[in-house]
């Protein structure tokens, strides 16, 4: 019990925990469509250019979370856009979209050099310097995505599974892949400060893959990916500290060993 | 023409630099069975798309009476055998516009699927994933999710494709049957043997109509060839009718070596 408790005592562990916690299910939720969707590689690379937009929006005197939730929602949209030409793949989308704009950033930054400290924690995340205003910007975050989930739960499911017959049969599919972007960059831009850029496509991709193993039905995939989603966060942080390694990081081997772990017991099983 | 249910008036679909087809004109009246044939690449997916609303025209217009709903049934290389869905689940979502909006199932979608998926000899594999299923059931498991939104017009995209002989007359067994109750269906398909003596009026295309009518009027060697752009042959036997490539029919007999195993008239009919 007291490997559990002892590191509660320190208040900006407790902050990170709940913040990793929050972060690690809203992920796992949202990574169920992305994986099934077959676009992994948009977490990668969303979150690439969420960092372009807190370059620029740190130099203009913006808010960075404003201006890099716009900068995202952006980027999410011409992707979309770009990947719906008939002469165009979701994947060369995503590729020239998102890091051009990461580009932006690091051209940006290596011109001005003067707050490259900051934004490692970015790149890197710092889920130790999690503030009480970020945890609250990401329980609102996380609520609102649940709550659009939710709402928008028939929708999401046929579109995804098969975006043309959903908009045969009513679906408003622009609308609902508008509204997926918007909460895939609030939710990336929420994830930013716990696990930096580098990671967030990690803890999208590996709780849904983890989850599909285990169950043939979308609705218990959904719960199963958010709550190991949250479970590995939790765990990840736990090993961080006792083992004085990266939180981020930390998370991603947890959520990669479990992986691992039940595919090969599904294997032998 | 103005009693159709669905008319395309000199419509046009392509890109900028190259149509796929232009100035098409094309009418269903209600309760037509059709279908669309020709080769892969003619156009028949587009010219469903176009239908359905999935694409643009780039001149002309396609018009609807009002009210008409349209069910499609894809093909199945189009859909993701590998996605968490069970064959109700699937056949669940066609009732997007009926039912409830709460996440979950009402009484009355869960009455209505099990209706269906009983009809279409699908009950016991209602809790099956997808890819547990066999071709056929597979198709009808889609065609039960099209069927659900009690459509009055039914597009259907190459739905004979990949499966067995005895699966493809019963798809075609269970059109005829939703035609006879009114439904309106268009499908299309390159697979000729099949539609040949079960669909009652034939729309040859590539890259724009080259002959509609029934069968016995279009499917003649002429048409088919200008259709295929092959050398077609037609054998008629009684209510049956034979279609092939003459070139590939020579190089499977070639390929055989010997036809001594095979009915002896069929053969002659193919080789001469």
């Amino acid at each position: 019990m007291a490997f559990f408790v002892e590191p509660l005592q320190y208040r900006f562990f407790v902050h990170g925990l709940m913040a990793a916690l929050l972060v690690g299910s809203l992920c796992g939720l949202l990574g169920v469509y992305i994986v099934l969707r077959q676009m992994s590689y948009i977490g990668h690379g969303l979150s690439h250019a969420v960092f372009g937009g807190a370059v620029v929006s740190h130099l203009l005197g913006l808010n960075i979370y404003v201006g890099a939730g716009l900068w995202g929602f952006g980027a999410a949209v011409l992707i979309h856009r770009l990947a719906s030409r008939p002469d165009m793949h979701a994947d060369a989308a995503i590729g020239i979209v998102t890091t051009a704009s990461f580009a932006v950033g690091v051209a940006l930054m290596s011109r001005v050099h003067r707050f490259t400290q900051d934004f490692e924690a970015v790149l890197f995340g710092n889920v130790l310097g999690v503030s009480e205003h970020d945890l609250v910007l990401i329980a609102v975050v996380t609520g609102l995505t649940g709550l659009v989930v939710a709402a928008f739960y028939k929708q999401l499911l046929f579109s995804t599974f098969d975006e043309a017959v959903a908009q045969v049969s009513g679906v408003p599919t622009r609308l609902v892949r508008l509204l997926f972007a918007l909460i895939l960059a609030l939710a990336i831009l929420a994830s930013m400060q716990v696990l930096g850029v580098t990671l967030i496509a990690a803890t999208i991709v590996m709780p849904a893959a983890t989850a599909r193993l285990l169950t043939h039905s979308f609705s218990t995939m959904l719960v199963l990916s958010t709550v190991l989603g949250g479970l590995t966060a939790l765990a990840g942080m736990y090993l961080s500290y006792y083992f004085d390694i990266a939180s981020g990081a930390s998370i991603v081997l947890f959520a990669a060993l479990l992986f691992v772990g039940i595919l090969s017991a599904r294997r032998h099983g | 023409m103005s009693d159709a249910l669905l008319t395309l008036q000199r419509v046009s679909a392509g890109y900028a630099s190259q149509a796929i087809f232009a100035d098409l004109d094309l009418s269903l009246a209600p309760g037509q069975f059709a279908a669309l044939v020709g080769p892969t690449g003619g156009g028949k997916s587009t010219l469903l798309k176009l239908i359905l609303g999935l694409l643009p025209c780039t001149r002309g217009a396609v018009q609807r009476l009002p009210q008409v709903t349209i069910g499609y049934v894809p093909q199945r290389e189009n859909i993701d055998w590998r996605f968490p869905v069970t064959a109700a689940q699937v056949v669940l979502m066609g009732r997007y516009r009926h039912t409830s909006y709460w996440p979950w199932a009402t009484r009355t979608d869960r009455r209505e699927v099990a209706q269906l998926l009983e009809r279409l000899g699908l009950a016991a594999y209602a809790r099956r994933h997808i890819s547990q299923l066999s071709g056929g059931q597979q198709q009808r498991v889609f065609l039960a999710r099209a069927l659900i939104a009690r459509p009055d017009l039914l597009l259907l995209d190459e739905p004979t494709s990949g499966v067995d002989l005895k699966t493809q007359h019963d798809i075609l067994h269970l059109l005829h049957e939703l035609n006879r109750e009114g439904m309106t269906i268009l499908l299309a398909t390159h697979d000729l043997n099949t539609i040949a003596s079960h669909v009652p009026w034939v729309i040859c295309f590539q890259h724009g109509i080259i002959a509609q009518g029934p069968p016995d009027t279009v499917l003649t060697p002429a048409i088919l060839s200008q259709t295929y752009n092959a050398d077609m042959v037609v054998l008629r036997q009684g209510n049956l009718t034979f279609i092939a490539n003459r070139s590939l029919a020579h190089e499977h007999v070639a390929q055989q070596g010997t036809l001594a195993h095979r009915p002896r008239r069929v053969n002659d009919g193919i080789l001469r």
